[in-house]
Formats: structure tokens, sequence, C-alpha cells
């Protein structure tokens, strides 16, 4: 048994460098342009720096009309756009694409969330100082919301583990993808159990990292 | 230095509109310090916030150094409030920002220069005899702590004129004394224009040279608080009476004496 877990270790160390390439890429992606997306998504809704609502109706609709798709049904119907981006439609280059449309606005989700639960408080305090909304946006909110945010992009990297396993529909292999092949489809108990534990193992490292450095940039205690 | 000239702020609810400022007329000279004084709901706050347009006035002008802030543009706006500096009943700090880093936040507002931002934040919190707090986030400091960060803060930029939205509300009866010998001082020291907005009498007493007394959205009265060792002075208006009274009042039909003895167990905490 050790034998055969010896022999695919190549493949598995492939499958996980796989499953860091989706990550290192469509989170930091996600990261950067879901959080100008969540900042507007905030200051043009209720309550926020310059409510909108027909802007906002919109804006909200579509996140959320994104957001509804899953994950195996966005990575089929985005087929041509994916095309039309990477050049091609399979390979982990092409679960990229589908991975970061998913978690863009999901992740605008979180920013604007984080904000919204930041009170008006401090905002009305920089208002008073002759803040322009671009300076109360970056040096109020998002200082605030700092650690909120690290928490969120936590569990969206946790979240996201778990979808980049339905990346082998489209080829793109990863970790998750190795434990369907070898443990579901070939009966290799073994082998899928060395991938779940692999998996947990980068979870935990995930999560550990990211509840630690949340905790550290948090002053609130 | 503040005038308040014909003052409405109303807002939409659900029967039609609420006046939370009703036609306020109001002059504050330069180096005084104004008392706002009411029960919640008088719209002593929304006036305040009117001084600075936080809250933009439905109508009328409001004259801060004789500029009409009510007919600036939006950035002229925002470049008028580095002169009016403000602090709040929850202080309003950012938690993620020591005491020097929150300081320094009205200067950046303002654009000063990172080195100069350091200096000036550094000299503000002296003044407030915090300079020891310096590194300290707002989650270590007690609520008077916090308050005069804030007053530093807001003194920062130099401003002539600090508006203060009830500045002692959440600390406690010492703290409070404190916070407005700081208040008082720097209006001796520095000249600048202050209008205090407060719900406790003993505040305005402690403080104001001038009380406003508000119901309902108006000023219904005015009076120099040096008025009130005149004798046989009286507030005119019967909430004026009570403010100044100062004294919780009950019904109650009688209040018993403590019973001799040990207090039976299980009314302690009746």
């Amino acid at each position: 048994m050790l034998e055969r877990i010896l022999s695919v270790l190549p493949e598995i160390g492939a499958a996980m460098g796989q499953t860091l390439a989706m990550l290192l890429v469509a989170i930091p992606l996600a990261v950067l342009i879901g959080t100008p997306l969540g900042v507007w998504l905030y200051t043009i809704g209720p309550g926020g720096l310059r409510h909108r609502p027909r802007l906002h109706r919109v804006l909200d609709g579509l996140v959320n009309l994104v957001r509804s798709f899953p994950f195996l049904i966005l990575l089929i119907a985005i087929i041509p756009v994916t095309r039309f981006i990477v050049g091609t439609t399979i390979g982990t280059a092409a679960v990229i694409v589908p991975l970061s449309i998913n978690a863009i606005p999901y992740f605008a989700r979180f920013v604007e969330q984080n904000l919204s639960q930041l009170g008006s408080g401090v905002v009305e305090a920089a208002r008073s100082m002759g803040a322009s909304r671009s300076q109360i946006v970056r040096d109020v909110l998002l200082v605030e919301a700092r650690p909120g945010l690290v928490s969120s992009i936590t569990i969206m990297t946790v979240s996201f583990i778990s979808y980049s396993a339905m990346a082998g529909l489209v080829g793109g292999g990863g970790i998750g993808d190795f434990a369907i092949r070898y443990g579901y489809y070939r009966y290799e108990t073994p082998l899928m159990i060395t991938a779940i534990i692999l998996m947990i193992l980068l979870v935990t490292l995930v999560q550990f990292g990211g509840s630690r450095l949340a905790r550290r940039l948090d002053k609130r205690l | 230095m503040i005038e308040i000239q014909n003052v409405s702020t109303s807002f939409p609810s659900k029967d039609g509109r609420f006046t939370a400022v009703d036609d306020v007329t109001l002059t504050v000279e330069r180096g005084r310090i104004q008392g706002i004084i009411g029960f919640s709901g008088a719209g002593k706050s929304t006036l305040l916030r009117n001084i600075n347009l936080l809250e933009r006035p439905t109508s009328g002008r409001v004259l801060v150094d004789g500029v009409d802030l009510t007919a600036l543009s939006e950035p002229e706006l925002r470049s008028s409030r580095h002169g009016i500096g403000m602090i709040f009943q929850h202080f309003n700090l950012l938690n993620n920002l020591t005491a020097q880093e929150n300081v320094e936040l009205s200067l950046k507002f303002a654009g000063v220069g990172k080195a100069e931002r350091r200096r000036r934040a550094a000299d503000a919190l002296a003044i407030v005899d915090l300079a020891d707090k310096a590194a300290s986030y707002p989650a270590k400091l007690s609520g008077g702590q916090k308050q005069r960060v804030a007053i530093a803060r807001a003194l920062a930029t130099e401003p002539k004129v600090l508006l203060c939205d009830e500045p002692t509300s959440a600390v406690d009866p010492r703290t409070t004394a404190s916070v407005l010998q700081y208040l008082a001082d720097v209006n001796a020291e520095f000249g600048i224009t202050i209008v205090v907005v407060t719900h406790e009498m003993n505040v305005i007493k402690a403080i104001a040279d001038n009380v406003a007394v508000m119901e309902d959205g108006r000023i219904v009265e005015q009076f120099d608080l040096a008025e009130l060792e005149r004798p046989g002075f009286h507030p005119a208006t019967s909430i004026g009476r009570y403010l100044v009274s100062d004294a919780i009042e009950l019904n109650r039909p009688h209040r018993a004496a403590a019973p001799a003895g040990p207090a039976p167990k299980g009314l302690i905490h009746a």
C-alpha cells in the first residue's frame, strides 16, 4: 500500500502544485477586484456614503446572479469566456477563470458586509475632519475592516480548496481531482485517503494562518 | 464666530416630514463657550451637526468665521471643516490605529505632510497630557483618555471652533470634570470657540458662558450662566427651570426608612 502511494507521489506533488496555482491566482484576483466591487456595493447601498438605489439594485442583482450558479454549472456555462481569456478550455489555467469569476462576487459580499458592520461613528468623525469619500474608504473603513477582511479571505480560501476539486471536470487537476480520480473512480481508497489528508492539512494551515493574522491585526481587545 | 440664521432641518418620516430643527437663530461670539441643552429628541445634536454641515440644513444659513458654509461647494466645505474640530459622545476613534495615528488622521485629511503630521500629533497629545499613551490602541485607554485623544485629534489641525456632542455622557462623573477642564483649558489658551451639546445641566454650569435651551427643535430660551448667580433670576420656561433645578423628581407615596436589623434575605435584590 505504501509502495502504491510512493509510486504516485510525483503525481500527488503535481496535483498539490495545481491546487496551489488555482488558489494563488484566483484568491488574489478575487481580493483585488472584489474589494473595489464590495466597496462600491457598500458605498451606493442604503446607509452608504453615496446612496444610489437604482444602481445598487442592478449591481446587487448581478452579484447575486453570479453567486447563484452552482460552481459545476458555472464552470461549463462560461466555457466560451474561458476560451476567450486564456485561449483554452482545459487544464489548470482554464479552471482559474471560473474560480475567479465565482470568487470575485463572493469576496465583494464579504467586503460589503464587513464595511456595513463598522457603524456610522468613525465615518461621521472622518467627515467632520473634512475627509473625502475616497479618504474615508481608504483611511477609515478599510483600516477598521482589516481584521474582518483577513478572516473573510481565510473563509473564502477554504471554500475554494473544496471548489477546486471540481476542476477535474475540465482536466484542471489539483489534489481534489486526484482524490476523485484515484479514490472514487478506481477504488484505490488509500490514495483517496492520502489526498484527503493533504487537503485537511492545507485547510488547517490556511485557517490557522488566517486566524492568527486576523487576531494580530485586531486591536479591539 | 458662528452665526446660525433661521436654520431648519427636517427629515422624511412615515407621516410626511419630521422637523428636527425648527427655525433656529443663534450667534456665538469668538472665544466663547456656548452650551446647548435639551432632552433627547430636542434637536440639539442635529443643530450641532448643522454647524459643520454634517447635517445640511433644509433651509437657512450657517456662517463660521464669516464664511457662509451653506453656499460652499463640496471641496470648499471639506477644507473649511479642517478649521472646525468635533468630538463625540462615543469618541469615534479608529480601533485599529494607535492614539498617535488617530490624531495624525485629521492632519492627513488636511493634507499635512508625514513628518509634520508626526510632530503636530505629538504636540496635540501633549496638550491633553497623553504623550505617554501615543503608542496605545484605544482599547487600552479609559473612556476619559479616549475622549482626550479625540480632543487632541480635533485640535491638531488648529481649528477656530470646536463642536462637542455630548462629550461627557459616556464617562463617569470624575472623568467628566477632567474632560471639561481640558476643554476649558484649550478655550482659555487658544481662544477656540466651543459649542457643547449636552443633556446634563451640571456640564453647562461647569463650562458654558451662555446656554440655549432647546425643545421640539426650537430654542425656547437663552441666558448667560452669570445670570444664575443673580438673586431672583429664574429661567422663563418650565423646561429651563426644570433643567436648572437639576433634581430628579418622582411621584412616590412615601419613602420607607431602612428596617431595624438585617434585611430579609429574599429582599436583597428587590
